[in-house]
């Protein structure tokens, strides 16, 4: 291999010099400025979560590239939900940014039309980088924030897609194949419980409400896949809804630790990163606290791979995401979407990836081999993750009152834990709910 | 009072009336201040409640005006007349146990022993917790596989318990950790009242041959009564609002099984955006509270120190 000629080294160091001249003579022919708003002060508010934490810690950095004041509150992701949209509804949003649960949030403020389109912004030569790069965003994360009318009235930030986690110490002790149907999980289930040492086959979410996504995970398997038709008629008391049904009440009843009905994602993470759980099907995100060697017991052993098929044709995992957007309220437009082209650069996308701290909606990450190579988390992860991308699909209904949906449908699923008849159960909740929903659909 | 006295005290009444009438007319611009905040935190809130309760508007749609039709859904809501249930349920228990448990605790830190003022302060450390830390560290006390309680019961011979993980035993648990919270305020209140009580009645029953139950029974508990019926009205008041404890240890769960009125209220308005249904349900929650404490009110002016 021949080494660096110092004639290379110069012309090297020549460009690196340039580069900022260069930088600086694109943004003025575009008239971009990342300093245009040099001086002003802007509010943000981003849920609890490892991506949040690393914005805020990273606040100076912005900061110091364009000259704006940014005041960056973090709240918990329940609290956070319910603050934006009473803060919303108030007409004077305290915020000039905000982070929007898509799965959550959308349609309501899409149908309330709280947020500007970004588009416009994007096409906006003078307040948009020039190496900012929106073909950079999957097409499907694209679609996922985009509303039913075209606009797009927040950018895609992260996705969050439910994969199987498994300790490959107690497959392996009990010579046990990594599942890849949800009936060879069952059964892989049964054989890896240890009562007498408090280890069990897996672990689910059972409480109210959280529990309806791995109840939708079941459904994704199915032909149905939906929860809702064509005509927004809700479909959760169909023969393919009672199977998924079945099924949440055999894992969560059989083979899953006693009090699991209380088990909301916090205890299963608990549980699982003590080694009292072979199996755990939830988002992505947990990877990141599972492989921390300070809290977790399994850290190292963890193995990764996709939700298990149903008996339906298609494969496919639960999808989640979130969006950053600017609140048509906000008086302060411009330097907010300086923070968001910010918070969602290649740079920022491809350093919360590398840390584990979401799956980023720009698809230039994954194709950064070293920066995967030099991550804590095994390629394994990676795989898992670029594969559930290809079968991602939503993993809760996009109508307005989807709260009260996973209460409602929620609480019929915990009640199966407790025996009740699955059928039955769906059957009432489906009742129950669909006056909600038709109210919902008139108004929208 | 006799006559002459009445008599002796007219003029003094006569000196002192112009002076309390000028008083009136000169201060009572001072009270405006406080009246408009009242006016602005208490009544104006209570009385826009009182006006979104009668439509039908969920947070970013449009408002419809529903009259008493939110009333009407609401007492045909199966839901809520069992989170109005199970509030009773958790107020009788939350009541009931912390009265026993801080008189008896009362009395006994009423005796003098060594160290007691330690004990005391001891005693009413968890009073000064913050509800919500509180909460989460019982939260992960009642882990069925990792908590230590189940380890304890273990440790003990007994079975282990399902705790807030069960429907069956998720309230009388919620009220255990009620009971740890609020039971030295019980205390504080009757030994406050203990230390306030006469001597003679106890050396006149000494003499006369009692029993320490029928000093307890006769003496102790009449003229206690009124302090007792001082906490049971704290308390009730407290017990009926709980929210923060219930709301942190399990959401209302496991399903509904610990859904009280206060949290069937906060899912309502925080979580399904619906703010007319849920001020509907503030305002007859509100009625319920006020008959609640008017009843112990009435009580208390019942039961008098003599």
């Amino acid at each position: 291999m021949r080494g660096i000629t110092r004639r290379r080294a110069l012309q090297a160091g020549g460009s690196l010099l340039a580069a900022p001249a260069i930088v600086h003579h694109a943004n003025a022919q575009s008239g971009f400025d990342w300093k245009r708003f040099r001086g002003e002060r802007i509010e943000v508010s981003v849920q609890l979560s490892p991506r949040g934490t690393l914005l805020q810690q990273n606040n100076r950095e912005f900061e110091e590239l364009t000259g704006i004041r940014c005041g960056i509150e973090v709240v918990p992701e329940q609290q956070h939900r319910q603050k934006i949209i009473v803060e919303y509804a108030s007409g004077r949003p305290s915020f000039d940014a905000t982070e929007i649960s898509l799965h959550v949030n959308k349609r309501q403020v899409g149908k309330a039309r709280w947020n500007t389109d970004v588009k416009a912004l994007i096409a906006d030569a003078s307040l948009t980088a020039p190496d900012f790069d929106f073909a950079d965003f999957g097409a499907g994360m694209v679609q996922y924030a985009t509303q039913s009318d075209g606009r797009m009235d927040s950018l895609p930030a992260f996705a969050d897609y439910f994969i199987l986690y498994y300790n490959k110490e107690l497959l392996a002790a009990r010579n046990v194949a990594v599942p890849t149907t949800w009936e060879e999980m069952f059964e892989a289930a049964k054989r890896l419980a240890d009562p007498s040492k408090q280890v069990y086959g897996h672990v689910g979410r059972g409480v109210k409400n959280a529990n309806v996504v791995l109840w939708s995970s079941y459904l994704l398997g199915t032909n149905q896949r939906d929860m809702i038709d064509a005509n927004r008629q809700l479909i959760t008391d169909t023969p393919e809804a009672i199977w998924a049904g079945e099924t949440y009440k055999r894992f969560l009843r059989d083979v899953s630790p006693p009090g699991s009905i209380g088990f909301n994602w916090n205890e299963c993470q608990t549980t699982f990163m003590q080694g009292r759980a072979a199996m755990w099907v939830d988002g992505i995100g947990f990877a990141a606290p599972l492989e921390d060697r300070t809290r977790s017991r399994v850290a190292g052993k963890v193995g990764y791979a996709l939700v298990p098929r149903g008996p339906g044709a298609s494969h496919h995992c639960a999808l989640f995401g979130a969006g950053y957007a600017i609140p048509e309220a906000s008086r302060k437009k411009g330097p907010a979407w300086l923070w968001i082209q910010w918070a969602l650069s290649k740079q920022n996308q491809l350093k919360f990836l590398a840390s584990g701290a979401g799956v980023p909606a720009r698809s230039s990450p994954f194709a950064n081999e070293a920066a995967i190579g030099a991550s804590h988390f095994p390629r394994e992860f990676f795989h898992t993750l670029s594969e559930s991308a290809k079968i991602a699909r939503a993993g809760l209904p996009e109508i307005v009152p989807v709260t009260q949906f996973r209460d409602v449908i929620g609480t019929a699923l915990t009640n199966t834990i407790s025996g009740a008849d699955v059928a039955a159960e769906l059957k009432r909740a489906t009742a129950e709910f669909r006056p909600v929903l038709e109210q919902s659909e008139r108004e929208s | 009072m006799t006559r002459e006295a009445a008599l002796l005290e007219q003029p003094v009444a006569a000196a002192t009336a112009p002076r309390r009438r000028n008083y009136a007319r000169h201060y009572a611009w001072f009270v405006v201040p406080a009246a408009a905040v009242i006016v602005a935190v208490i009544i104006f809130p209570w009385l826009f409640t009182v006006y979104v309760s009668a439509f039908d508007w969920r947070l970013g749609g449009e408002r419809r005006f529903l009259g008493l039709g939110n009333y009407e859904a609401l007492f045909t809501d199966a839901r809520f007349g069992w989170a109005v249930l199970r509030t009773l349920f958790y107020t009788v228990l939350a009541v009931a146990a912390p009265m026993v448990f801080g008189i008896a605790a009362a009395l006994a830190f009423h005796r003098k022993f060594p160290l007691r003022g330690l004990a005391r302060t001891v005693f009413i450390l968890p009073m000064m917790a913050t509800p919500v830390a509180v909460a989460l560290v019982w939260t992960m006390m009642f882990h069925p596989q990792l908590g230590v309680l189940n380890w304890l019961l273990m440790q003990l011979g007994l079975p282990p318990s399902m705790w807030v993980y069960a429907a069956d035993t998720v309230i009388p648990t919620l009220v255990l950790v009620e009971v740890w919270h609020w039971t030295p305020l019980v205390m504080l209140l009757i030994l406050g009242g203990l230390a306030s009580l006469p001597v003679d009645p106890y050396e006149a029953a000494k003499i006369d041959g009692a029993s320490a139950w029928q000093a307890f029974r006769h003496i102790t508990l009449p003229l206690l009564a009124p302090f007792i019926v001082v906490a049971l009205i704290i308390r009730t008041i407290d017990a009926l609002k709980a929210f923060d404890t219930i709301y942190v240890i399990t959401q209302g769960g496991p399903g509904q099984a610990s859904e009280t009125i206060n949290i069937f209220l906060y899912l309502q308005a925080f979580a399904f955006y619906n703010v007319g249904y849920a001020s509907a349900v503030v305002v007859v929650f509100f009625a319920i509270i006020m008959a609640l404490a008017a009843l112990l009110l009435w009580t208390r002016s019942r039961v008098r120190f003599t």
